[in-house]
């Protein structure tokens, strides 16, 4: 039994190591100077700098050749508006939806579901040339709305189909008690079935979130500078004079920093069993 | 007219037919008690009432305004789930002031009468609490008290002591019908405990196949069940049912009873030479071991329940037979088989068609 348990978290161990290494090699040289982070045989001891992120926030990248001017922060910020643009959207739109998916029959419903969740199927690229004609005709190309627009094909299905699992398991008498209680159909489903129906909420919302936060190719393809996110703008890091990895070390950092922030403030609603004790049991 | 009517009300799901063609009056004040076995289509009934379902044909009929299209929250129905469906995210206070939060009721009203239910329902201690941190039988009070509190025209009851613990349902059996009065409530209380049934109804609608094939008394429904059917759901031991054909002769009426003749008090000549089922219940069927007249039996299991001994009797053609008699008599400790005299007292006999099983 003592062995089992020594041998399980020896390899829960080697597993983490496995998953965590390079976000911690990232980690480090973040804070490396090129010459460091290329010097071989690799080495953990090192002096620490703080130059990588300083070129990041004074938007001055130094390199071999002299300094480049790059707008991280406005990606970073880009980033932000796209991501939770989208996933607010998403929910506005999706959590109606879900909620009509799951509490009524009928005609096409099922089709409508699938047909929103096959957008998941298909290779963006496929899609990308016409809507590039499409966007630029229409001005939406290099704005926000037409990329909250277009990131709806990843946030949408996401929301569309955990919340309309968990509004499912939201039990249909509690919703008739609270009606005949004397409450109109959008009291009932703004006060109870949403409440209940939470911890799918903050989920579909937060996987949605870093959906739309690693997308790449729909902010290539269909965004200039201004728009771009933090997964474009990292190409301006391979410079004509080199790949600049401590910069982009420090990029990715930041870039996952609220990520793993929401994940965190979040996680409680994630395990929260509303329902606990609302049917017998 | 009365206060509630329901007039040929029919509701299918996917071409198979649960309510088919109901119809019951109740009146004002009136507690009456649906009794039906688990799939008879008690909770579609309520459905149908309360405007979740809505009926295929039919019309519900409350103080004489149509319910047709009326949107639950317009129907002044009060309703008590048998899984209780309390807000889970909402304390036993809030739960129980809900039907007076949409009625914009002021506070200060609204703490008195949820203060004032809860303490009827002695659940006060516990008002605060979150429905997880309730036993079941707060569970159940608080969802009584929800359905309670707004004083609605009519209170449907949804087998509500069915979760919970014998104790409690023993005490809560005693208690509602004088909370209900206390209310002036007109009630639908549905069960599947026949018992329990008797115990509350004023009136009691057997509700079988979707439709009610007989409302009356709890004693009329026990005493004269309009069919074999409902005659087997009451009773425990069930209701002993036996092939004979009457005969009649000089002296009246009498028949063959596993090979011995009997004489029948009734008077009644269409049972003449009609093959028909007897029903007697074991209570009336009395045993003795020494008697030599009666019908020979062989009694083959004996067991105590509910302050009776209930015994297992088989004929001499094989029939079997449940007769009962009150704890403490003679037959008390008899262990395995004997031969003893089964008396059947056929002044409370009733007699049913053997093809559709209705009461002649």
């Amino acid at each position: 039994m003592q062995g089992k348990s020594v041998l399980r978290a020896v390899s829960l161990v080697l597993i983490g190591l496995f998953f965590l290494f390079p976000l911690f090699w990232v980690f480090l040289m973040s804070f490396m100077t090129n010459a460091d982070i290329l010097r071989n045989p690799p080495s953990v001891i090192f002096s620490p700098t703080l130059h990588n992120y300083g070129a990041l926030i004074s938007g001055n990248l130094g390199t071999v050749v002299g300094t480049q001017k790059i707008d991280y922060m406005l990606n970073l910020f880009n980033s932000f508006v796209l991501s939770s643009g989208s996933v607010i959207l998403s929910l506005i739109l999706g959590v109606p939806a879900a909620y009509a998916f799951a509490r009524f029959k009928f005609r096409l419903g099922e089709d409508m579901a699938f047909t929103l969740l096959s957008f998941r199927f298909a290779p963006p690229l496929l899609v990308l040339l016409p809507l590039l004609i499409y966007f630029q005709q229409m001005g939406l190309y290099d704005t926000y709305f037409g990329l909250i627009w277009v990131y709806q094909l990843i946030t949408l299905p996401l929301v569309l189909w955990i919340v309309r699992g968990y509004f499912e398991d939201v039990s249909e008498d509690i919703e008739l008690a609270y009606r005949l209680d004397g409450h109109s159909w959008l009291q009932t489903f703004l006060r109870i079935s949403i409440p209940l129906a939470r911890p799918g909420i903050a989920a579909a919302a937060l996987l949605s979130f870093i959906f739309a936060w690693n997308n790449f190719i729909f902010a290539l393809i269909l965004g200039s500078s201004s728009v771009q996110p933090v997964t474009v703008g990292a190409l301006a890091f391979i410079t004509a004079s080199g790949i600049e990895y401590g910069q982009i070390a420090a990029a990715l950092v930041l870039s996952i920093v609220p990520t793993l922030i929401l994940a965190l403030f979040t996680q409680r609603y994630l395990v929260e069993g509303l329902s606990l004790g609302a049917i017998k049991g | 007219m009365a206060f509630l009517e329901i007039t040929g009300l029919n509701k299918a799901f996917k071409g198979h037919a649960i309510i088919r063609d109901l119809s019951v009056a109740v009146e004002k004040g009136e507690f009456l008690v649906v009794f039906g076995q688990s799939g008879s289509g008690k909770t579609v009934l309520l459905r149908l009432i309360a405007g979740m379902l809505q009926a295929d044909a039919g019309d519900v009929r409350l103080d004489g305004q149509s319910l047709l299209g009326v949107n639950p929250e317009y129907r002044d129905i009060g309703m008590a789930f048998q899984n209780y469906a309390l807000y889970p995210h909402m304390t036993a206070f809030e739960n129980i002031a809900s039907p007076l939060r949409s009625r914009n009721v002021p506070e200060d009203e609204v703490q008195k009468r949820v203060h004032d239910t809860a303490r009827l329902l002695r659940i006060d201690h516990v008002i605060d609490h979150l429905p997880r941190a309730l036993s079941q039988g707060q569970k159940q009070r608080t969802a009584l008290g929800r359905s309670l509190v707004g004083r609605p025209a009519v209170l449907l009851l949804d087998d509500p002591l069915r979760n919970v613990d014998a104790k409690i349902r023993y005490e809560m059996r005693l208690e509602l019908p004088r909370l209900l009065r206390s209310f002036e409530s007109t009630v639908i209380y549905v069960t599947q405990d026949y018992k329990e049934a008797m115990a509350l109804g004023d009136r009691i609608a057997v509700l079988v196949d979707g439709t009610f094939q007989q409302v009356a008394s709890p004693h009329a429904v026990y005493d004269a069940p309009n069919n074999t059917r409902i005659a087997r759901l009451f009773g425990d031991p069930p209701i002993n049912l036996l092939s004979v054909r009457p005969a009649g002769t000089a002296h009246g009426l009498t028949m063959r009873i596993a090979d011995t003749m009997v004489a029948l008090p009734q008077t009644d000549e269409a049972l003449v030479g009609r093959e028909c089922m007897l029903g007697i219940r074991s209570e009336n069927v009395g045993v003795s071991l020494e008697s030599t007249s009666g019908i020979p039996v062989t009694i083959d299991a004996i067991t105590p329940l509910n302050n009776r001994l209930v015994m297992l009797l088989r004929c001499t053609d094989g029939t079997e037979v449940f007769a009962s008699c009150p704890q403490g008599g003679p037959l008390e400790g008899l262990r395995g088989r004997h031969q003893a005299w089964a008396d059947f007292d056929l002044a409370h006999a009733l007699f049913f068609d053997t093809n559709d099983g209705a009461r002649l």
